[in-house]
């Protein structure tokens, strides 16, 4: 306790919170900003943090880090861009509200949850890391494979008008991510006599491709309706309460979220991209009401801002403990922590631990320090983003698409790509095909992948073949979360027709 | 009606100033710095007659900040050296560095381009890495360059392999492991960065050399390989230097596949002092596009020569594990050509390429 109130200290000074200040400031409009990545923020701004101290320097990149996490919820909820891929969850819901005049109250509710789910993953950063790292390293490619599986079944709720469609959906997002080289054995697949689609497709501009575009089409397409939101813009009261009750009212779902999200940002491999949608999934699940889920249900935004938020203080735990990066950003930040001269491991906790507990305590004052920056100018980025006319929000939108969509690699395939998806993006929304499950297979057929083909290398090693997905523990308990996840809709079906029959008897 | 008419008149406003901060912000970042970059360099060059132009190119070169393209994510050894390299090439080029990712394809992405639209004014290098670009182009139908389009400049470093196990491992010693995968053939199994990598290769070269049999595990990248490791999931790893100094707590390194030991390990033998001729490893350096000039060639090799000199980078790459380098144009040319006859001999004896 000594050294946290020690670490405490050393943060607490003037110049720490100004650039933290700075920092999430930066990180938001990073991350607010489709094709602008957390990665891209972090590693931007690695090369100021050499000349200054460790504390500092880290200090700023947690909290660009934590800053940029948070941004992705802004476009998702305004426009129906997810700004980083760990806020895909977040336009399912905040898009709706926004529509139904309720945005306001959609960034107050995603800014809570997001400060709230932060600090809860930073204090299982704190205090539960070395547990933790070692249930992360009991995950090998089995279990990463099963993992993959799990997400999948994710398309059962997300596609709840049509099983159908998105079962479509999501192998169609798998068939997409298998152009460029495989992740196992290097073969190049599928890049059509591109030489630039050797590295795949990138996740992010199907992103913006798929969610934005239709949506921007769309608005095009309605130009001369009057909007909803210039009536009711300020005549909203008492946004902040609704906003504050949303998320800490049934704090069950705020809890189980955040602690999702902590554990799968322990995960090497797997970050906010995936926890979001596996917290959706199991709000929606175990909500009373899950019809309501994508028609602008505030749980549903609770539930993804404050699991992927959480990842920021997960992924930071195998980082620290034992030097394995559980997210890209946390990658760089572990050049930072090289090139500062900590190695992280066990020495961190010994001879650099100040410094270490500085650090986290600093993740733990950026999260507080977030919320109030995401208190103060929710409201005016609202405002701007409403009241600007649609003949001219349409094309600024479409222009920082395309901008974003190269900025990602620099690299033009990518501004094809997006624009290519916006359209199919178009005719499958018209078509009735959700966006989710598509991206959710473009996201997890890497994984699956990866996990199937390393794990049967191992398991012909040990004479097992195939056997080997099915005899290890983790593997054993998360094969009934899948199939219990997977028929979750039809035990629900079933049991309401029990209810109604009951009724009705 | 009129209220609002011009209240949107003031809200287009701040959006368009916001539009122009933003673009300022994200044009001042070094990653969105490139194309408006570009496009001035292009007007320049259409702009300035091809005579002026040449004058002022060896008046002095460079004169306006290079581009530094880095073919692999930040935080890997290419990246790391890069941003190592970045201040000291900046104090003797006496220009603006500015440090790029091109990242996709194990490099290849970045190496096509390079090729293919670069424009060889010399201004923009990008790091590459041996054995990938030999190998790509070799097991690939087309990886969008050939081997001997990419201009070497300077190789500067290299990560020799490592073979490393988990600290509390039965297995001791290179002997011990080698005993035990000939008591289990094919049971053993070593996990290393990708396929057609040097860890690939290596483990390929180290099993034909010691006349075992293991199953080579590919991850991709060599930092993804190594909880895999430590969560006992494979055997052993087959990586390079720096990620063994990495984990020095975690792992213990048998032996180092370089001709003499590694500066930073000196307790750890070497293959060939144990009695296996085995010597891997990924070297990198930075190449330019095809038609880049010679003169401009000697102008960045030079540099890269004189920032190896300098002690405080040296001792940092060092301290991480890397190996440092100096093989010029010629010579790294020369060593491109041998090392691409070896490894073309070694894929056809292992019956991976006709």
């Amino acid at each position: 306790m000594d050294i946290i109130f020690q670490a405490l200290m050393s943060v607490l000074s003037i110049k720490n919170l100004l650039l933290m200040t700075v920092g999430i400031s930066a990180g938001i409009i990073a991350g607010a900003l489709p094709g602008f990545s957390a990665t891209m923020a972090v590693a931007l701004i690695v090369p100021f943090t050499f000349t200054m101290d460790p504390i500092t320097g880290l200090a700023t990149l947690g909290a660009i880090y934590s800053g940029a996490i948070f941004g992705g919820c802004f476009s998702a909820i305004l426009v129906n861009t997810p700004g980083t891929p760990s806020s895909i969850g977040t336009t399912f819901d905040g898009f709706p509200m926004t529509k139904q005049g309720r945005g306001e109250e959609a960034i107050y509710t995603a800014t809570f949850a997001s400060a709230g789910g932060g600090v809860i993953g930073v204090l299982a950063l704190i205090f539960l890391s070395i547990p933790l790292a070692k249930v992360a390293l009991k995950f090998g490619p089995p279990e990463y494979f099963w993992v993959s599986i799990f997400g999948l079944t994710i398309i059962a709720s997300l596609a709840s008008k049509s099983l159908l469609k998105g079962l479509a959906g999501g192998f169609f997002g798998l068939l997409i991510s298998m152009i460029g080289i495989a992740p196992i054995g290097g073969d190049v697949r599928f890049t059509m006599g591109i030489s630039s689609f050797q590295g795949g497709v990138e996740v992010l501009s199907v992103l913006i491709g798929f969610f934005c575009i239709p949506e921007m089409l769309k608005m095009a397409g309605d130009i001369n309706k009057q909007k909803l939101e210039d009536v009711n813009v300020d005549k909203q009261t008492g946004v902040l309460m609704k906003a504050f009750l949303n998320t800490f009212q049934k704090p069950i779902n705020f809890i189980k979220s955040s602690v999702i999200g902590s554990f799968v940002g322990v995960l090497p491999g797997a970050g906010g991209n995936i926890a979001n949608l596996v917290a959706y999934n199991e709000a929606q699940r175990s909500s009373k009401e899950p019809e309501t889920f994508g028609t602008g249900n505030p749980a549903g935004l609770v539930a993804t801002e404050s699991s992927n938020n959480a990842t920021v203080g997960g992924s930071m735990v195998p980082l620290l403990t034992l030097g394995i990066p559980g997210s890209p950003p946390a990658a760089i930040l572990y050049g930072a922590l090289m090139l500062q001269g900590l190695k992280p491991g066990p020495e961190l906790f010994t001879a650099n631990v100040k410094i270490t507990y500085s650090f986290m305590i600093s993740l733990l004052i950026a999260q507080i320090l977030m919320l109030f920056i995401g208190l103060f100018t929710g409201k005016s980025m609202y405002k701007i983003v409403t009241k600007i006319p649609d003949r001219i929000l349409v094309p600024s939108v479409i222009f920082l698409t395309v901008l974003g969509s190269y900025a990602i690699r620099n690299n033009v395939m990518d501004v094809v790509v997006m624009m290519i998806s916006g359209f199919i993006g178009y005719i499958l929304k018209e078509l009735g095909f959700h966006p989710g499950p598509i991206v959710l297979g473009l996201i997890l057929g890497p994984i699956a992948e990866k996990g199937f083909v390393q794990g049967y290398l191992m398991g012909k090693a040990s004479g097992q073949s195939l056997l080997i997905f099915f005899t290890r523990p983790i593997s054993i308990i998360l094969i009934i979360i899948t199939i219990f996840s997977a028929s979750w809709p039809f035990i629900r079906a079933w049991s309401k027709k029990k209810e109604k029959g009951a009724v009705i008897n | 009606m009129n209220v609002f008419r011009k209240s949107s008149k003031l809200w287009i406003s701040v959006f368009v100033i916001g539009l122009l901060v933003f673009s300022l912000v994200a044009c001042s970042t070094q990653t969105t710095e490139e194309p408006a970059k570009e496009e001035a360099k292009k007007e320049a060059s259409k702009d300035d007659s091809p005579k002026e132009e040449t004058k002022k190119d060896t008046e002095k070169f460079p004169s306006k900040p290079v581009n530094y393209i880095v073919c692999f994510n930040p935080g890997g050894e290419s990246d790391i050296t890069a941003r190592a390299q970045q201040k000291p090439l900046e104090e003797v080029l006496g220009v603006d560095v500015v440090v790029q990712y091109k990242i996709g394809g194990g490099g290849a992405v970045g190496w096509q381009e390079l090729v293919n639209n670069t424009d060889p004014d010399g201004y923009t290098v990008a790091g590459f890495n041996l054995p990938h670009i030999i190998l790509q182009p070799m097991v690939r139908e087309d990886a969008g360059y050939k081997t001997e389009e990419l201009k070497p400049i300077y190789l500067f470093q290299s990560t020799p392999n490592i073979l490393v196990v988990k600290k509390d491992s039965d297995i001791k010693t290179l002997e011990d492991f080698v005993n035990y995968a000939k008591e289990n053939p094919g049971a053993v199994t070593i996990a290393g960065s990708g396929s057609y990598s040097a860890n690939h290769l290596g483990t390929l070269e180290f099993n034909k050399e010691a006349g075992i049999q293991t199953t080579y595990i590919p991850a991709s990248g060599s930092g993804e390989a190594v909880p895999q490791l430590l969560g006992g999931h494979v055997t052993a790893l087959m990586t390079y230097t720096t990620m063994g100094i990495k984990h020095s707590d975690d792992m213990r390194i048998l032996a180092v596949a370089s001709e003499e030991r590694v500066p930073a390990l000196p307790d750890v033998p070497t293959f060939k002092e144990l009695g296996y001729d085995y010597v891997e490893g990924a070297f990198r350096g930075i190449a330019g596009p095809p038609e880049m000039p010679d003169d401009k060639v000697k102008v960045w090799a030079d540099a890269a020569a004189k920032v190896n000199e300098m002690p405080e980078f040296k001792k940092k790459l060092e301290d991480l594990g890397f190996e440092i380098l100096n093989i010029g144009p010629e010579e790294a040319k020369k060593l491109i050509a041998e090392k691409a006859e070896y490894y073309e001999k070694i894929l056809k004896e292992l019956d991976l390429i006709k």
